[in-house]
Parts: structure tokens; C-alpha cells; sequence
């Protein structure tokens, strides 16, 4: 692949268009400048829903009220988690990486509908707010828990509508954001991309995009009823008029458990990535990840009745659901020993990303491992509720998604700013998170096996121990935050200047300046028969 | 870098990628009250009686004209995808006024339907509702009141996405070689109709 | 990027189905009207199946269009279909 002249062209961040400072900013069209104004945004909302998280932590220090009651710890952990997942991890990768990547890596000048990118962004803005408001105004913080499960999300006297409804409005945005890939990956390959040569994080991008144009609208028809049970009445999930509460629970998990794929495939994505780049070696069994992808993507829709195996379901629908859930786990199985197989014998380039990496598999794996627990029916009657779920989704989540983005925020990072980061802070602040990261989630596995329930602000005296050493874990965890957030903001004002390729990458982003020009490419590459995106020597 | 006077221009006009975005958008309504319609199943089989009985009270007559007005504007909007391509400005912009007003026609119908049911008391949460009539019943009639709304307000979406549609092309920004417009609207109004096609069985016709 | 030649659907093709639309509505009307206990629903399902695959097919112009936009069509409809299915999985067995 012949890297471009793009010497007439200035650099997305330096472009002066026809509107000046902040507006060129929040009216550009440029989805890499859309991925920044995304990236910048879910900072300031991810520092808060930790914050939130922190202050849990700190009540769960000791057993009765310690800085809060038991109303304010149930809003705490309800808008910890709306901020959490419909913010952060939904949105995550695609909406930062996928903008600031995808149409590089598969040899585009943007995507297919530039300014319906930044109208996402802006349905983004816009949810955040409605979130927000419903903290500030009217009769309290929502207290249902992000599930908002009916009856109680209809019943509460407290802020739920604001609430629901940038929640709906959130999802707009990934609807919007699933779509306009998908055209783009369909449509704008550059000439001899084939779909058989597109990078992986490109082919996870496309699963999660169908996941979030197709399930994201039963969540919206969802939290639309809820809001109608509130105003009127109707009577769709309200027990007293006939309507069944667990009936709510299907159409919520429909999404939701898809919504899991949408954070961890473009996740594996940027592991697929990261772990060839640093093992200088073709990714092991590229197909088998591909069908591996799309596998967890479709699978992904038919297991979601194992949140709800203690609601009330049938005993076929419950065998149903297990039997599903235990099969959706083989395709990621599949990728950790391609990961694996392709270090063997690579030539391994220990860098931040390749930590974030490794530590990645390290968690996901445990997370996963630990989904089995939670998936037979059994041992979910024990565990169901419990610090053990807190655990699990922790580690599969934060510990997935979350260190796959760090992972790609140190792999790009050079890319996407022209500057590269100091990497004795960045490695000391991957080691002080991971620390703080095991320190505070492992003891919520014993906690939760032992009995302690979730989203309780209070809790018997024999589970104190536990709680205060994830309570110091969380501080560790937070330290390590700081250092490495710190470290990425100041290098991309002061970093020293980076080279286009600097890890050896063999995808198309590696071919065009750091950070890339206006238009990505001066011309639109071409991909050759005997070109891959892994075609390491 | 300089700051130049780099102005990027794009006219990339892809009617297959508008097309296949429009499809996109057109499954997102699929799952939105394809929901709605498991919600529907499951509470029918719940409560079998009540919805028998509950839908007797619509009138097949009002909903099967009803029917036959989205069928003939699904027919006058496609028809006018081919007027374009002929190039005939005028038909297409007639066939598309004549689907406004079948789709405004149905609207008017809806709004007496649905107060021929309010002055009876029966609307969502009403003490007529919620304290005489059985919980099958409520349902029926709540689910009724959603799926018939939700597809009204897209009706109303379709008819002013077709009236920008016939703007454009009486100015000729939408004219045989660029016509992705138009056939999209097209597309949109022809889910809008499918919809109300298994909406009409569902609850007029099992009595 | 522009397309291949496009086809254009002669109008008489859109009035056959709408003809062919009106007669099945009429006798989804019908077959309604008879007492067919448990299958007058599945008998009014099929009628709202084939009318919509008349619509699909001619008037969203499927029948013209690439495989792969039928394809994606059609995997959406199983999807709904599975889902369906999946719920009654709880409702059916309680």
C-alpha cells in the first residue's frame, strides 16, 4: 500500500473552515472531528458517573449510613448506571474510534452521511442533558436502577421522564451512528478492499452496527410505554390492570443484552488490532474471528432471558435461555486463542497498548468465565442480585470495554493527535488501574457468593472486610485514572511530535500523516491482490 | 500547516447508498412496533375473550375504508417513482398530491374514530376504562390507542416528508437522474402502510 | 458513484397489485366474518402476510433490487419472527 502526498492539505485539526474556533468544532462534518467532540464529551460524563461510583464505594465503607441514606444511595447507583451505559460503554468505541478510524481504515474520505454524523453528536448532547435535568429538577433523582423496570419506574414519585426520555434520545444517536456505518462500510471501500481484507476492528464495527440499528429501537418503544404508564394509565405493564411486569423485563433485556455486544465486539476489535501491531505477525485464524463476530452478533439476540431467570419465566424458557447462553460463549472463546496463537512465535513489541491488551484478555476472561456462573440455572438462584452480577458485568465491561478503550486510546493516540505520550506514566498508571481494578472487583465475587445483595446501601457486619478492601481498591483504581488521563490530555498539547507509523502497523491508518489530513487520503488507495491488513513479513 | 483556503466540496450523489440508508431506517420501524406486536400477541393469548370482545366495538367499516385509502396511496406514490423516471414532472407531482390527500383523509377518519371513543369514555386511563370494563378489555384498548396513535404521527411524518419531496421537485432538484428522494419517501410511505396492513386485522377483523 | 441503469416499472404493474391488494382485503373481511374459532387469527395473519409481500415486492420495488437488500430484509423479518417465538417460549410453558 503507497503511503499519500497530502502536502497540500491541511490537518483536520489545524483546518479552518467557515466556521471559526469552538463553532468549527460543533457544526464540522469531519467524523474525525466528530470522534474527538464524542471522545471529549464522554470524558466529562465518565468523571462523573465515576464520581458517583467512588461515592458508592465510600458508603459501602461500612455497614448502615455512612455519607448517605438509603433514597440517595439507590439514585446514586441509578444514575451511576444510566451515565455508565448509555453514555459511556454503549456509544464507547464506535462512536470515538469508529468515527476517528473507519473511514481511514477502509480508504474513505468520511462516511457515507457526514452531517447525520454530527447530528448523533448532537441527539448525544442532547440526551446527556435531558439526563442531567432530571437530576436537577423536579422531585428527586430517578431511584429504579437503570433497568427502570416496571412497576416501580411508573409508580415513583421522582424524576423519571426526563430520564426515560434522554435515554430515548441517547438511543437515537446509536441508531443513527449503527446506520451511517453500515452505508459507509457497504458502500465506500476504496477499489480492491474486499471484505475479505477488511481490518477486524472494521468487521466488529459492522456486527455492533447492526446490533444498534436493529435492537436500540425496542428499548426506544420500551421507555415510550413506561412513559405512557406514567402519563395515562394505559395499563401495558401495571399488574392492577392486567398488564405483566415481566413482560416488561423481555422487551427491556431484547435490547439490553444485545446492547452488551454493541460495547465488547468493537472492543475484540481493537484487540484484534492491537495484538497483531505488537506481535509484528498475521492475526491467527482471521475468518474464524470474522464468523466468530458475526456469530456473537446474532446469537447475542437470543439469550437475553438470563437476566430474568428469577422473575417468574417459564421452565422452558428458562432451559431455552441457558442452553443459548452457554452456546453465545463458544465465539468468544474462539477469538482469546486466536489472540493467544497469534503471539506464539510473534515478535512481541511490549508497549502500553500491548499491556492494555494482554490485561484485557486477563479480565474479559474472568468476566466471562465467571457469565457461566451466572448462566446455569443453579447457581443463578444463589448469585442472582448479588455482588456477584456487580462482579461480573464490572470485569466484562469496564474490565472489557473499558481496557479495550484505553488499549486504543494509547494505540491511536499518536494518529488521531500527532503526539506522542510520555510511556513511563502511561505504563505507571496501567499498573496502578489494574491493581486498583482487581482490588476493588475480586472481593465482590466472594461478597456476592456469600449472600451480600446489590444495590444495598447497608449490609451485615461479616461482610465488612470485603467491602473495605474494594472501597481502598476503588481509590487505587481512581489514582491510576488520574495518572493516566492526565498523561493523555498534557501529551496531546505538549507531546513530542509522532511519525505516521510509529508501531508498524500494516492498516490503512498507519499510511497517512499524524495526525491525518482533511480528507484522510490525497488519493484514494487501492488495495492489491497480495495487500492485507496483516500482512506482516 | 498552513491554514489555507482549502474548501472541500462533495457531490456525491449515491442513490444506492440512499437507498440502503433508507432501508436501514425503514427495519428500525420494523423492531419499533414489531415490539408493539409481540406486546399485542402476548396479552391476546392472555386474554382471548376479552379481545374478541373488545373488538367489536371498532367499526371494520371506518377501518376497512381506511385500508383501501393507504392501498391507493401506496399504489399513487409508486406510480410516481416511474412519472419521474419518464420525466414527467407534472404526473409525478399530481400522484403525489393525490397521496397527501388520501394520507390526510385517513387522518380525519382516525380523529372521528377516536372521539366516537372518548365521548363514550373509553380513552387511555379513563375511570370508564380502568374502573368497568375487564383487564383484557383494557388492554385491548390501550394497546389500540398506542399503535393506532404511533402510526398516525407517522402518517403525519410521511405527509411532510412527501410535501418537501413535492417541493423539490417542482423545482427540479428531484428529476429522473437524481430521484433517491423520492423513492425513498416512497419507501417510507409504503412501511407506513404495511404496518396499518397488519394493524387492521388485528384489531377489527378477530371479533 | 452513479447506479446502473434503472428500471422502470411500467404503471400498470402498480394498479394489478393494487387490484390484487383490495380483493384480499375484501376477503380477509370475509374469511373473518366466519367462525373459525383458533384459526380465524391465523388465517388473518396470512392474509396480512401476503399483502405485504405484494407491497415489498413491487411497490418498495424489492423485485428489481440486489440480492443483498432481500437478504437484509428478510433476515430483519426472521429476526421479529424469532423473537416472537423466543417470548411465547415463557408464555406458552407458565
Amino acid at each position: 500500500m503507497q503511503s499519500t502526498n497530502v502536502a497540500n492539505q491541511p490537518n483536520y485539526l489545524e483546518y479552518r473552515g467557515k466556521y471559526k474556533g469552538l463553532l468549527g468544532w460543533i457544526f464540522s462534518t469531519d467524523h474525525k472531528r466528530i470522534g474527538l467532540l464524542y471522545l471529549y464529551s464522554m470524558l466529562i460524563m465518565f468523571s462523573i458517573g465515576a464520581l458517583l461510583g467512588l461515592a458508592m464505594k465510600f458508603e459501602l465503607l461500612a455497614p448502615g449510613k455512612t455519607i448517605m441514606d438509603a433514597q440517595l444511595y439507590n439514585a446514586t447507583f441509578t444514575v451511576h448506571g444510566v451515565i455508565m451505559i448509555f453514555m459511556i460503554v454503549i456509544p464507547g468505541l464506535p462512536a470515538v474510534f469508529g468515527n476517528l478510524l473507519l473511514p481511514i481504515m477502509i480508504g474513505a474520505k468520511d462516511v457515507a452521511f457526514p452531517k447525520l454524523n454530527l447530528l448523533s453528536w448532537w441527539f448525544y448532547v442532547a440526551g446527556v442533558f435531558l439526563v442531567l435535568s432530571a437530576l436537577i429538577f423536579g422531585q428527586g433523582m430517578p431511584d429504579t436502577g437503570w433497568t427502570f423496570y416496571a412497576p416501580y419506574s411508573f409508580k415513583t414519585g421522582t424524576n423519571m421522564l426526563p430520564a426515560i426520555f434522554g435515554a430515548f434520545v441517547l438511543g437515537f444517536s446509536s441508531i443513527l451512528t449503527g446506520l451511517n456505518f453500515l452505508v459507509t462500510i457497504h458502500r465506500l471501500r476504496c477499489p480492491g478492499l474486499k471484505w475479505t481484507k477488511l481490518p477486524l476492528f472494521v468487521w466488529t464495527l459492522y456486527g455492533t452496527a447492526w446490533i444498534q440499528l436493529l435492537a436500540t429501537p425496542v428499548v426506544g418503544i420500551t421507555l415510550v410505554l413506561v412513559a405512557m404508564e406514567r402519563m395515562f394509565g394505559v395499563g401495558v405493564f401495571d399488574p392492577a390492570l392486567g398488564g405483566d411486569p415481566v413482560l416488561y423485563q423481555h422487551l427491556f433485556w431484547i435490547y439490553s443484552h444485545p446492547a452488551v455486544y454493541v460495547m465488547i465486539l468493537p472492543a475484540m476489535g481493537a484487540i484484534s488490532e492491537i495484538i497483531p501491531t505488537f506481535s509484528q505477525k498475521h492475526i491467527f485464524g482471521y475468518k474464524a474471528i470474522i464468523a466468530s463476530t458475526m456469530a456473537i452478533a446474532f446469537v447475542g439476540y437470543l439469550v437475553w432471558g438470563h437476566h430474568m431467570f428469577t422473575a417468574g419465566m417459564s421452565g422452558t424458557a428458562q432451559y431455552y435461555f441457558s442452553l443459548l447462553t452457554f452456546i453465545v460463549a463458544i465465539p468468544s472463546a474462539i477469538k482469546v486463542f486466536n489472540w493467544i496463537s497469534t503471539m506464539y512465535k510473534g515478535s512481541i513489541n511490549l508497549q502500553t497498548p500491548f499491556y492494555w491488551a494482554v490485561s484485557f484478555i486477563f479480565v474479559f476472561m474472568i468476566g466471562g468465565l465467571s457469565g457461566l456462573v451466572l448462566g446455569a440455572l443453579a447457581t443463578n438462584i444463589y448469585v442472582h442480585d448479588t455482588a456477584f452480577v456487580v462482579a461480573h458485568f464490572h470485569y466484562i465491561v469496564f474490565g472489557g470495554t473499558g481496557f479495550a478503550f484505553f488499549a486504543a486510546m494509547h494505540y491511536w493516540f499518536p494518529k488521531i493527535f500527532g503526539r506522542m505520550y510520555d510511556t513511563a506514566w502511561a505504563n505507571t498508571g496501567w499498573l496502578v488501574f489494574f491493581i486498583g481494578f482487581l482490588t476493588l472487583y475480586s472481593p465482590m465475587f466472594y461478597l456476592g457468593m456469600m449472600g451480600m445483595p446489590r444495590r444495598y446501601y447497608d449490609y451485615l457486619e461479616e461482610f465488612h472486610g470485603g467491602n473495605i478492601l474494594s472501597t481502598f481498591g476503588s481509590w487505587i483504581l481512581a489514582t491510576g485514572l488520574i495518572i493516566i488521563i492526565t498523561n493523555l490530555v498534557r501529551s496531546a498539547r505538549n507531546g513530542p511530535k509522532a511519525e505516521a507509523n510509529p508501531w508498524h502497523g500494516k492498516t490503512l491508518e498507519w499510511t497517512v500523516p499524524s495526525p491525518p489530513p482533511l480528507e484522510n487520503f490525497d488519493e484514494i488507495p487501492e488495495i492489491g491482490e497480495h495487500d492485507g491488513p496483516y500482512n506482516y513479513k | 500547516m498552513e491554514n489555507s483556503s482549502h474548501t472541500v466540496v462533495h457531490d456525491h450523489y449515491d442513490a444506492e447508498a440512499s437507498k440502503i440508508g433508507m432501508w436501514l431506517f425503514i427495519f428500525t420501524e420494523l423492531l419499533l412496533f414489531g415490539m408493539l406486536f409481540v406486546i399485542y400477541s402476548v396479552y391476546r393469548f392472555m386474554n382471548p375473550e376479552a379481545f374478541h370482545l373488545a373488538a367489536e366495538e371498532l367499526d371494520t367499516f371506518i377501518g376497512a375504508v381506511n385500508t383501501i385509502i393507504l392501498l391507493v396511496s401506496s399504489m399513487t406514490i409508486a406510480m410516481s417513482t416511474t412519472a419521474i423516471q419518464k420525466g414527467n414532472k407534472r404526473f409525478t407531482l399530481l400522484l403525489l398530491v393525490i397521496t397527501v390527500i388520501l394520507g390526510i383523509v385517513f387522518l380525519v377518519n382516525k380523529y372521528f374514530e377516536w372521539k366516537v371513543k372518548f365521548d363514550h369514555g373509553i380513552f387511555p386511563g379513563s375511570e370508564m376504562l380502568t374502573q368497568t370494563l375487564s383487564q383484557g378489555e383494557i388492554l385491548f384498548f390501550g394497546l389500540y390507542f398506542i399503535m393506532t396513535g404511533l402510526h398516525a404521527l407517522h402518517i403525519v411524518i410521511g405527509i411532510v416528508f412527501i410535501a418537501v419531496v413535492m417541493q423539490k421537485v417542482a423545482k427540479r432538484k428531484i428529476h429522473a437522474q437524481r430521484s433517491a428522494l423520492l423513492d425513498n419517501a416512497g419507501l417510507y410511505w409504503h412501511l407506513v402502510d404495511i404496518i396499518w396492513i397488519f394493524l387492521f386485522p388485528l384489531f377489527y377483523l378477530l371479533t | 458513484m452513479s447506479d446502473e441503469k434503472k428500471h422502470v416499472v411500467p404503471y400498470r404493474v402498480y394498479v394489478i397489485v393494487l387490484i390484487a391488494l383490495v380483493i384480499l382485503t375484501l376477503l380477509s373481511i370475509g374469511i373473518t366474518g366466519i367462525e373459525l374459532g383458533k384459526y380465524t387469527v391465523a388465517g388473518a395473519l396470512i392474509f396480512a402476510i401476503v399483502k405485504s409481500f405484494l407491497v415489498l415486492t413491487w411497490f418498495m420495488h424489492l423485485k428489481y433490487d440486489k440480492l443483498y437488500i432481500k437478504l437484509m430484509v428478510g433476515f430483519v423479518f426472521a429476526i421479529l419472527v424469532v423473537t416472537i417465538v423466543v417470548t411465547f417460549l415463557d408464555y406458552l410453558y407458565r
